[in-house]
């Protein structure tokens, strides 16, 4: 068993399985974190962004360079359609993928980048809401992206990075960054998606039985099994055991595993969700009394759910219910609408309120009322009429380099009454705000990541007890910004930990010594086992062995039709059929006495170093006796005495 | 010397069926569980040997740990009595139900499947697991509230379950998602398919060890306008229990029916009638409403359109959270435009019956066995002008059974007698499926036995031949209360060790492609404790810890050749190598092997040659052989 990593990224997750011959891909994770290197799209030119410097390095005279790279308050950034960081390429063919195991939306938006245009020809399985939501995100970046194009195409910077400033020189093999797939991919990409439910077994060639599990961080996230007869795989991607919206994580079935791939652990590891709520709400507050307005990037479909709910409930006790919420994305209708159809991925909270029937989530509620108001674009029909301040935008995307928070943070930018919230920990808002910079309006950052912490993560693995653990290399030491939190690991002792980082291949060894086989009913019936002592038979067989996609079964023998009916000698079969063997010691007194009532007496026995020779008189006959053999030398013309004698043997020892 | 008793190797499912004519409680038993199966099987393998000679009869399993599923437990339309809830005590003479019942599945939320389970675990005291789906464990309590106030409020019935019980019972369930495998024990294991039907039924995969069923369930295996078709996968159970209500229909397109049904309807209304449609609130009426609604928008029609009160919204609003269990097309269009927020079908009012002028209404129940269904048509049905189109199944005993019979005239209780002038028509909109529907389901799962419940004895029979003649499968078809065995072959999974295979394995590589030649596995089979491996003879003798005793026999034959031995052994090579094609003549180390067999030449020139030949007990007939051929050598020189 063989394990290869292809992201870099322990939350966009992307491996490569190899197990009985069956080559799994596990996520396509795709970090957008290469994007914040370049300049924002806004929806209308900007004077601003237009009018940056340009940079150039101070050794160089490359005038290709011109016009590539721009300067906005110290930092660097490319101008040029932003980039992506795609799973590594090279380590595996994409052609010779036979599966891919998506966990969760938010680890597949490389999926196009690896079935289309790869002769990929493998199946890939998620959940109904991993498919609906997943392409929601999908669909939402790509019409981002080709909303505001930007028709510059830089290359040149990736060639100096030795003499661009950080954190442009850190990029990690920028030439292999790559500009986003098209709608078109992505349908044709999202077409080969087969749905699966929770605790569904499907079976892969025959060899794998595959299973989603609940892994209760997202509407329809799973963590996967991969099990052959004797050997369990447990793949944990983005877990959280926290109760929120989705389904419960379900551990019971990722037990006793002999391998434990862990990753997707929280990214803030310092925050706690519920903490960073309430202060979100708090800031919230604070900003709409000052008639100040908040600006919430966001994906379009999550934890965005939960902040709708408790800031709703939370403005209304503070009697600011007349302020509007605007959620603003290309697929705020789809996401607002599938979430509520969704019930047998909620918790059982969500699940129940179907049975009355109300509606799961209370966001169809609040559109009824006119409390939140969605739309897809900011220059969609009824925006501008129904937009007025104070209010709270929800709205995408949060990298701030495209969609239209890039519009709102430009706009309310120098205004210091408004604030602009981070919820999702995707990205370091730092980074994020660096092209926008100087900024009067205020920047909160209250990071809601429900995934598991490191308390969490070790707690769940002391549960699970997996034999062997794989965790991502950044999981063995304590993140860079909390050197010191030596707590903030995976707890590798008493456990054989291995640790593996983008581009590298781990041998998984799982030891095996048998495998399963079919025995056919009507040749458990003619077999006769011997008890060899209490509670342990033995019984010869011969069978004939039918191997078809991956599994063994096995019958009695045809009658060989190349056997001849006169007797002839066969090879093989027939007379393995009829074989036994002899165990045990040789009882030589017995022995002798059978040979006396078969008429042979002149029998004379010496003892022989630790056994006996049987001297037969009158015949050139000798019987070497010992513990675990008995060897009969003759005559060749000798052949009725030596068949006696072999009868009579056999009836002395027990065979089977 | 040994004697193998010659019988069949079969388990046997046991089912019971019982219902009160198309109520069905189908209870089936499979008798043995998977480890008492191997179990017994090892007992039996080694009380055989034990006792060499005798012949052992074959140990009969005992009914170990025995699963016990209930599928569905519904209620009859049609009595007003005790009659209407299932015999519990068929099943299970004494004691209480729960100890018997593993579990119950219910397929969906028609009352005739679902209608007796406040029963069962409020009255009968059933305690077990319950299964369903979501859509089912939603909609399932109003339809058995509704049908409780009709029994309870209007026919002033006694001993009957009480609202409290209704969603006491309702607690007790746990919902399933389809395609889920969920293990109910550790040997019983159920699996849910989508059936169409109605939003949320059901088939059921139930799995006890290698032995499975699948109940259907009532199916549907078109897709019509707002539910997808039945589908189930290859998983080759033993049994398949169908309904097969409509066992010899071969219906006509969905199409021409649905043009014959509203044809009918705008006949009535252009001469000024009335049309009533008795439906089951949920199901089979929304797929009307989807109907009407389209077809009045498109010919801009104005009589008005009715749907009982109250029921309607409720219902839509389950269609709409439950969509993702509908078809296709109404999931994709669902943001858009949900296909349930109906323009032209307006809440109805009893005090619409006496209303002058044209109208069509939708009222529940659909057999027009009580309610507003049964109000409706009371008045309406002494009008020639009227019509009461019947869109469904009606069980005997109801009124809808009686029209559509013919009854000119109809009797109730209070003696009131009502003139039947009305037209009635019905139209077969249930949505089961048909003899084609059927053999297609067949044809999914692939079976190894069919058993037929939920239809007239004749029309099963016709079913029963032609699944016969065109699969050549088994089929049965229990009478009530009946006993049906089926045999099912029983696999044994066994373990094999991986040295032995890959042995085997290089083998079969390194011989000439012959698919006539069937692939061989020889071994011994140790049967320790609670498991059972192939393996290779000292394998298996030491985890046995036994010593194998080898016997070996060494034959010498005298051969004149007067050359030096090493010149004897290659002709000897020459000559085993002509006479036994196809075995594995090697010559190594002066010595030639046979296979396993060593022949040794000894003696030195111009002398008598001494040629040994020794093999063990195992190789004694290929031993005699080359010894048979340097005797046949010896004798021609
Ligand atoms: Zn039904």
């Amino acid at each position: 068993m063989k394990l290869y990593c292809l992201s870099s990224h322990p939350n966009k997750p992307c491996y490569i399985l190899r197990f009985k011959e069956i080559t799994i891909m596990l996520d396509c994770g795709l970090s957008a974190q290469t994007a914040l290197n370049f300049i924002p799209l806004p929806l209308v030119p900007s004077s601003r962004l237009a009018n940056l410097p340009s940079w150039l390095p101070r050794e160089s005279v490359e005038t290709q360079l011109e016009g590539e790279l721009k300067e906005c308050c110290g930092r660097v950034f490319v101008d040029s359609a932003p980039e992506f960081c795609p799973p590594l390429a090279n380590m595996v063919d994409y052609s010779e993928i036979d599966v891919i195991l998506i966990s969760n939306y938010s680890s597949m938006l490389a999926l196009p980048f690896i079935t289309e245009g790869t002769g990929f020809k493998g199946v890939v399985y998620a959940t109904e809401p991993t498919l609906q939501i997943g392409k929601l995100f999908l669909e939402e970046l790509v019409e981002y992206l080709e909303q505001t194009p930007n028709k510059n195409q830089a290359k040149y910077w990736k060639e100096i990075l030795h003499l661009l400033p950080p954190p442009l020189s850190d990029s990690f093999k920028p030439r292999s960054w790559r500009q986003l797939y098209t709608l078109g991919d992505v349908k044709n990409s999202l077409a080969r998606i087969k749905v699966v439910g929770y605790d569904e077994k499907l079976d892969v060639y025959g060899a794998l039985k595959v299973t989603a599990v609940s892994s209760g961080y997202c509407l329809g996230s799973s963590n996967w099994v991969i099990a052959s007869d004797y050997e369990k795989v447990a793949y944990v991607s983005g877990s959280s055991t926290l109760t929120t919206h989705p389904r419960p994580m379900d551990q019971s079935v990722l037990k006793n595993s002999n391998v434990l791939i862990l990753t997707g652990l929280t990214q803030t590891p310092t925050a706690n969700p519920d903490t960073m709520l309430g202060e979100l709400c708090m800031a919230v507050a604070m900003t709409l009394r000052a008639n100040g307005s908040v600006l919430i990037p966001c994906y379009p479909s999550g934890v965005v759910y939960d902040l709708f709910e408790c800031l709703s409930s939370h403005l209304d006790s503070l009697n600011l219910s007349t302020i509007p919420m605007f959620f603003i994305s290309p697929v705020a209708d789809m996401s607002l609408g599938y979430s509520n159809i969704l019930a047998e991925w909620l918790s059982s909270n969500k699940q129940n309120k179907v049975y009355l029937p109300e509606e799961p989530f209370p966001h169809g509620y609040l559109v009824k009322t006119g409390r939140l108001k969605h739309y897809k674009r900011i220059y969609s029909d009824g925006f501008s009429t129904d937009f007025r301040q104070p209010c709270v935008v929800f709205c995408g995307h949060p990298s701030l380099r495209f969609g239209d928070a890039v519009h709102f943070i430009e706009q309310w930018g120098s205004n210091p009454l408004h604030t602009v919230i981070f919820t999702e920990p995707d990205f370091p808002h730092m980074d994020a705000l660096a092209p926008f910079q100087p900024l009067a309006m205020k920047a909160v950052h209250c990071p809601i990541d429900t995934s598991l912490n490191f308390t969490q993560a070790n707690k769940l693995i002391r549960e699970l007890k997996p034999s062997t653990l794989v965790v991502p290399q950044a999981y063995t030491q304590p993140p860079p910004a909390h050197v010191h939190r030596s707590e903030l690991v995976i707890d590798q002792e008493s456990r054989y930990v291995i640790s593996i980082t983008r581009g590298e291949v781990v041998s998984l060894a799982v030891r095996r010594h048998s495998a399963k086989v079919n025995l056919d009913p009507v040749l458990a019936d003619h077999i006769l086992a011997s008890e060899v002592r209490p509670g342990t038979s033995l019984a010869t067989i011969t069978a004939a062995l039918h191997v078809k996609d991956n599994q063994h079964n096995i019958k009695e023998l045809p009658e060989d039709p190349y056997v001849p009916k006169k007797r002839r000698l066969s090879k093989g079969d027939d007379t393995l059929k009829s074989l036994r063997y002899e165990w045990g010691a040789l009882d030589v007194d017995v022995f002798v006495r059978k040979l006396k009532q078969e008429g042979i007496n002149d029998v004379k026995i010496e003892p022989n170093g630790s056994g006996y020779i049987i001297h037969l008189e009158g015949a050139d006959t000798v019987i070497q006796v010992e513990d675990r053999s008995t060897h009969i030398y003759s005559e060749a013309s000798e052949v009725s005495l030596r068949l006696k004698l072999r009868s009579i043997l056999m009836q002395c020892l027990n065979s089977f | 010397m040994l004697e193998t008793e010659t019988h069949e190797q079969i388990e046997q499912h046991k089912i019971i069926t019982k219902w009160h004519q198309l109520i069905t409680s189908v209870v089936i038993s499979s008798a043995v569980e998977c480890s008492s199966v191997d179990l017994s099987r090892k007992r039996e393998l080694v009380r055989r040997n034990t006792d060499k000679i005798a012949i052992v009869r074959r140990i009969l399993f005992e009914h170990i740990g025995g699963k016990n599923v209930m599928l569905d437990c519904g209620m009859h339309m049609g009595f007003n009595d005790e009659r209407r809830f299932p015999d519990f005590s068929f099943i299970t003479p004494e004691g209480p139900v729960t100890s018997f019942i593993d579990c119950v599945i219910i397929s969906h939320f028609h009352l005739d499947h679902c209608g007796a389970l406040p029963y069962l675990t409020e009255m009968v005291g059933y305690t077990g697991p319950i299964y369903m789906t979501h859509p089912t464990k939603a909609i399932a309590p109003i339809l058995l509230e509704d049908m409780r106030k009709i029994a309870v409020e209007k026919k002033g019935e006694g001993n009957f379950f009480t609202s409290q019980m209704i969603k006491d019972c309702m607690k007790k369930v746990i919902a399933v998602t389809l395609h889920q495998s969920l293990m109910v024990d550790s040997q019983l294991e159920i699996k849910a398919y989508y059936a169409g039907h109605v939003l949320g039924a059901a088939m059921f995969k139930v799995t006890v060890g290698s032995q499975s069923i699948v109940y259907t369930g009532d199916y549907n295996m078109t897709p019509d306008r707002h539910l997808g078709a039945a589908w189930v996968d290859k998983c080759r159970p033993d049994v398949l229990i169908t309904e097969s209500t409509y066992a010899t229909t071969i219906r006509d397109s969905k199409r021409c029916r649905e043009r014959d049904f509203l044809k009918k309807v705008t006949e009535c209304i252009d001469r000024g009638g009335k049309v009533l449609i008795p439906v089951f609130a949920l199901g089979r009426a929304q797929e009307l409403c989807i109907l009407l609604d389209t077809h009045w928008e498109r010919m801009n029609l104005k009589t008005p359109v009715y749907f009982a009160v109250g029921l309607t919204e409720k219902a839509n609003n389950y269609y709409k959270m439950f969509i993702t269990w509908t078809n296709q097309n109404i999931k994709k269009t669902f943001v858009q435009r949900n296909m349930f927020d109906f323009k032209h079908i307006k809440p109805f009012d009893k005090s619409y019956i006496d209303n002058p002028g044209s109208m069509v209404v939708l009222a529940p129940p659909g057999m027009l066995h009580a309610g507003l269904s049964l109000q409706i048509f009371k008045k309406w049905a002494p009008n020639e002008n009227n019509m009461v189109i019947m869109p469904g199944f009606c069980v005997i005993g109801t009124v809808g059974h009686k029209i559509l019979n013919g009854a000119k005239q109809v009797e109730f209780e209070n003696r009131q007698v009502v003139d039947v002038k009305m037209s009635v028509e019905y139209m077969s909109f249930s949505a089961h499926a048909d003899a084609k529907g059927i053999m297609q389901l067949i044809q999914y799962c692939e079976p190894k036995s069919v058993l037929l419940v939920h239809g007239e004895a004749v029309k099963m029979e016709f079913l029963r031949d032609k699944i016969k003649q065109e699969f050549n499968l088994e089929c049965y078809m229990p009478a009530n209360g009946e006993t049906c065995n089926i045999p099912t072959p029983h696999k044994l999974s066994i373990d094999v060790s991986l040295g032995l295979l890959k042995a085997e394995n290089v083998k079969y590589n390194n011989q000439p492609p012959n698919p006539k030649r069937s692939r061989v596995i020889h071994g011994v089979l140790v049967v320790k404790d609670s498991s059972m491996c192939i393996m290779d003879v000292d394998e298996a003798c030491k985890e046995a810890g036994i010593n194998r005793h080898i016997i070996r026999f060494t034959s010498t034959v005298k051969l004149e050749d007067p050359a030096p031995s090493y010149k004897t052994a290659e002709k000897l090579l020459k000559i085993f190598q002509e006479k036994l094609p196809g075995w594995n003549v090697t010559f190594a180390d002066g010595a030639i092997s046979v296979e396993t067999v060593l022949i040794k030449v000894e003696g030195s020139e111009d002398e008598l040659k001494s040629v040994y030949i020794s093999w063990t007990n195992q190789d004694e007939e290929l031993g005699t052989n080359v010894l048979e051929i340097l005797q046949s050598i010896g004798q021609v020189s």
